[in-house]
């Protein structure tokens, strides 16, 4: 167990968890982006940077990454930690107008739109937080998509954007997508499912007739469970 | 090739290569690295084999790195029993020929030398051997020493001993310039903690940028738990106008391959990487081919002089980007991943390339290893001051007399370089600044010419050392405009992976292009300092936390150039195109039309003996007019 002192509160922590995590045990908030349990943490957003006392020293540090350590002094609201949060903030508004999560969130933490930035129009609501990709190789085991380019061009999305023959239209990455960015549709009466500009065909539910996943999904858990194809058409409603 | 298995073997390499050094008949030796070549010592070097050839003369035509002074290449030594060796610069296929007269028939009326060299400096054996015995002979004595000209005469060389002085192609030359005798030294004298002991006696901080003391990275690095660890040298040298580790690849390969394996025999590891960009294939063919010679003579493979020590190099070519330089983005493009960087909170010393052990050194660190090494780390602590011993090489660029590489003690002042070895700015006019550590440096400006180059000061001063970019600007330069040209390639090279820096450099970029625009706002200033300092904080590499340097600094010594772009609309310096405007002093013009002719977009009108008029419409303000006009007639506004 680890001792640390988080917004002047005495915490223990296990070793080896996040300072993150061990404030959000405790009840200390600190905003997240690109943050999610069960997805390896990449630190990209940098929302959840806090200033930690160390050995007398002071420095900025990625909370969802620095793990805790014994006799540091945590401080989540800093005028260093709210300049940082406060930039991120703006900066995605002039990214993403749109998204309405982005605003919302820049609202909770009274941070107001920058009008010296120009409005971007093409970066839709997608802020590169990179969980969708992480989710896709890491969780799905598909890696379908990726990212591509550098910089303010790095997009995310197939291959040379073409339509992706890996991807089997399971939507995980709409579903982990936190500002809705991923547009994932539902089409001829829940027959087919548009997603990455493919559409997928979907499979009926033998019990109810429901169409309940797409049939290049079932494919891909037949194949990498060994769980034959005609064990999987029953949807998970009726499996109950 | 031989192998090298004991300190006789090295001494019988050695002999050889002295014998090419200190030849018994002429030879005469091109400056061939990339910047010779750039100004043409390719056909100089075929010229040459040329007309050798056609005299039938029995003469040894070989080549070298670069001495440094690029401004004078290409560069030509004429080493001749019982004469001095002699230099002679700027020269062309044409020149070839009478050079030759001079050589063989001692016609010393055509072309002259620019520095001759009395003897050469074996600094690792700590002697120095005479080109000619006794004194200097007659028709030679008039020539200036290299260590008489302004530009050599305060530097150092330690990382660059052998640039320019040995072939890089001849591993017995490196050899009889003290090389290898460092790795005979550590490998059966020492053990790995003596190693590193005397590097960290010697203070040698890492040349790449940060300035990590060396020997404490190498005993983390010994310390970490793993079977196998890994050595990197990072040769991916990305800074606009810097090109030291080039430099050093191309010219003395081994220097970087022994480093390497007194730092691989010191960690306990047994496999290394050089990761250096494909725009660098002369650094990239000389390295292989200076791999292929240590591995034929058993300094590289298993055990390494007889020793039983195992160790063997890579080499991985880089796709160029900028990032690439920062040492976790280095190893998962290594890894054949996206060059992104990662948090460091758990040191690649512990966990690096593949997750193992990874002990990263610029170039110029591991070239200095050997000196150390043979020297002791004591005697290395001797040259610079006390908190950045040894030496710098930089790169000097931009409005500077003397354009080359340069290597000086550390704590040099600043106006030692710049006015003395750069022998100050072209055309009479006005130092202004003088941007260091690359693009995400900053300007130091005139007022602090005397400020001493070590990590430290530098640091102080709101700039970096960085990896030894040093950029000159003079009074035609506009500050705000520079700023923006280092944020526009920051743009351009940040990895995209955190917000601060992919989207804040990009705001900070479209904030100093509207400012040269002439569209720059109240309050723009105080939103620039606020996100340079956000971004320092949140960023997520040493990329992002530095790019907002050019801007911070350059605010911080000359505000009032920022305040005339924004209240006057002005660019002082007459640089920002938006807010200059030629014009035509109707006093002075003679219509001579010589303007006119020259404009590209036909923006210049009037009659002959008739004073002119510029159509500003039409204007694009190159200010080709201005150069042309012999009459002073072209005024800025």
């Amino acid at each position: 167990m680890v001792n640390l002192v988080i917004d002047g509160k005495k915490i223990e922590a296990e070793t080896g968890t996040t300072i993150l995590s061990a404030a959000r045990d405790n009840g200390i908030v600190i905003p997240t982006l690109c943050h999610h349990e069960s997805i390896e943490a990449s630190g990209a957003c940098r929302l959840c940077v806090v200033e930690i006392a160390k050995g007398g020293r002071k420095r900025i540090v990625t909370s969802c990454i620095y793990l805790v350590e014994d006799g540091i002094v945590v401080d989540t609201k800093s005028e260093r930690v709210l300049g940082v949060r406060r930039l991120v903030l703006e900066l995605l508004m002039a990214r993403c107008p749109e998204s309405e999560v982005v605003r919302n969130l820049a609202e909770e933490l009274g941070v107001k739109t920058q009008k010296r930035f120009k409005p971007d129009k093409d970066k839709g609501k997608c802020i590169l937080c990179r969980l969708c990709v992480k989710t896709c190789e890491d969780i799905v085991g598909v890696s379908a998509i990726g990212l591509s380019f550098r910089g303010k061009d790095k997009v995310v999305g197939p291959p040379f954007t073409e339509d992706s023959k890996a991807c089997i239209g399971c939507g995980a990455c709409a579903y982990v997508c936190p500002t809705g960015h991923i547009e994932m549709t539902t089409g001829n009466g829940g027959a087919e499912r548009t997603i990455w500009g493919r559409t997928f065909k979907m499979a009926q539910c033998s019990v109810c007739g429901q169409y309940f996943a797409p049939e290049d999904q079932l494919q891909y858990i037949s194949n990498k469970t060994g769980v034959p194809m005609e064990n999987l058409t029953v949807c998970m409603n009726c499996r109950l | 090739m031989s192998t090298i298995n004991t300190w006789d073997d090295l001494n019988k390499a050695a002999k050889r290569g002295l014998a090419r050094l200190l030849p018994a008949k002429v030879k005469i030796v091109v400056g061939m690295a990339t910047s010779g070549i750039a100004s043409g010592a390719q056909a100089v070097y075929d010229a040459l084999a040329k007309e050798i050839a056609n005299r039938g003369l029995d003469i040894v035509l070989s080549k070298a790195g670069s001495m440094g002074m690029d401004c004078i290449e290409p560069i030509v030594d004429v080493i001749a029993p019982g004469k001095p060796r002699l230099s002679f610069s700027k020269m062309t296929a044409k020149m070839v020929p009478i050079l030759i007269d001079r050589v063989v028939n001692g016609d010393l009326n055509g072309i002259q030398p620019a520095y001759r060299m009395d003897e050469m400096e074996l600094l690792l054996q700590g002697e120095k051997k005479a080109y000619f015995s006794g004194s200097v002979p007659v028709d030679c004595s008039g020539i200036p020493q290299i260590n008489e000209l302004p530009f050599y005469r305060k530097q150092v060389k330690i990382a660059l001993r052998n640039c320019g002085m040995i072939d890089p192609e001849n591993m017995d030359e490196y050899i009889a310039r003290g090389g290898y005798t460092a790795l005979h030294k550590a490998l059966t004298t020492m053990s790995p903690e003596d190693v590193i002991l005397e590097v960290k006696t010697s203070g040698l901080r890492g040349r790449g940028g940060g300035g990590f003391p060396t020997g404490t990275k190498w005993e983390s690095c010994r310390r970490a738990e793993g079977e196998i660890k890994y050595v990197i040298c990072n040769g991916d040298e990305g800074d606009p106008g810097a090109y030291m580790d080039r430099s050093l690849m191309e010219g003395d390969p081994h220097s970087v391959l022994e480093g390497m394996i007194i730092g691989a025999y010191a960690i306990g590891a047994h496999e290394g990487y050089i990761y250096v960009r494909n725009e660098y294939p002369l650094a990239v063919a000389n390295l292989q081919h200076a791999i292929g010679q240590a591995r034929e003579a058993g300094l590289l493979g298993k055990n390494i002089l007889g020793t039983g020590f195992e160790f063997d190099i890579k080499i991985a070519k880089g796709a160029g980007a900028f990032v690439c330089g920062e040492s976790t983005a280095l190893m998962a493009s290594l890894e054949g991943k996206a060059g992104e960087p990662r948090a460091k909170y758990i040191h690649t010393v512990e966990q690096g390339l593949w997750n193992r052990p990874s002990n990263l050194n610029n170039v110029e660190t591991w070239a200095n290893v050997p000196v150390i090494i043979a020297r002791g780390g004591q005697w290395f602590s001797g040259i610079g001051v006390k908190h950045s011993t040894g030496t710098k090489v930089f790169s000097l660029v931009g409005k500077i007399n003397n354009i080359g590489l340069v290597e000086v003690p550390m704590g040099i002042p600043l106006k030692d370089i710049i006015y003395e070895i750069g022998g100050g700015i072209p055309g009479g006019r006005k130092f202004k600044a003088v941007q260091t550590g690359g693009p995400s440096g900053g300007c130091i400006p005139d007022t602090m010419i005397d400020l001493p180059v070590d990590f430290d000061s530098l640091w102080e001063a709101g700039s970096m050392m960085g990896s030894g970019g040093m950029i000159v600007m003079d009074d035609k330069t506009c500050m705000v405009d520079i700023a923006r040209y280092f944020i526009e390639f920051l743009v351009s090279e940040s990895c995209g992976k955190c917000v601060p820096c992919r989207e804040g450099i990009y705001r900070m970029n479209e904030i100093l292009q509207d400012i040269c625009a002439g569209k720059g706002r109240r309050g723009d200033l105080e939103l620039l300092g606020r996100m340079a300092e956000a971004i320092k904080d949140g960023s997520l590499c040493a990329l992002g936390g530095s790019a907002p340097n050019p801007v911070l600094s350059t605010i911080r010594y000359f505000r009032s150039e920022y305040d005339a772009h924004i209240r006057s609309k002005k660019c002082p310096a007459g640089v920002c195109k938006a807010l200059i405007q030629y014009n035509i002093d109707k006093e002075k013009c003679t219509g001579c039309m010589a303007c006119a002719k020259k404009c590209p977009v036909e923006a210049i009108s009037g009659e002959r003996k008739k004073a002119h008029e510029i159509d500003q419409a039409k204007c694009i303000k190159c200010g080709v007019c201005m150069e042309t006009c012999k009459f002073d007639a072209i005024t800025l506004s």
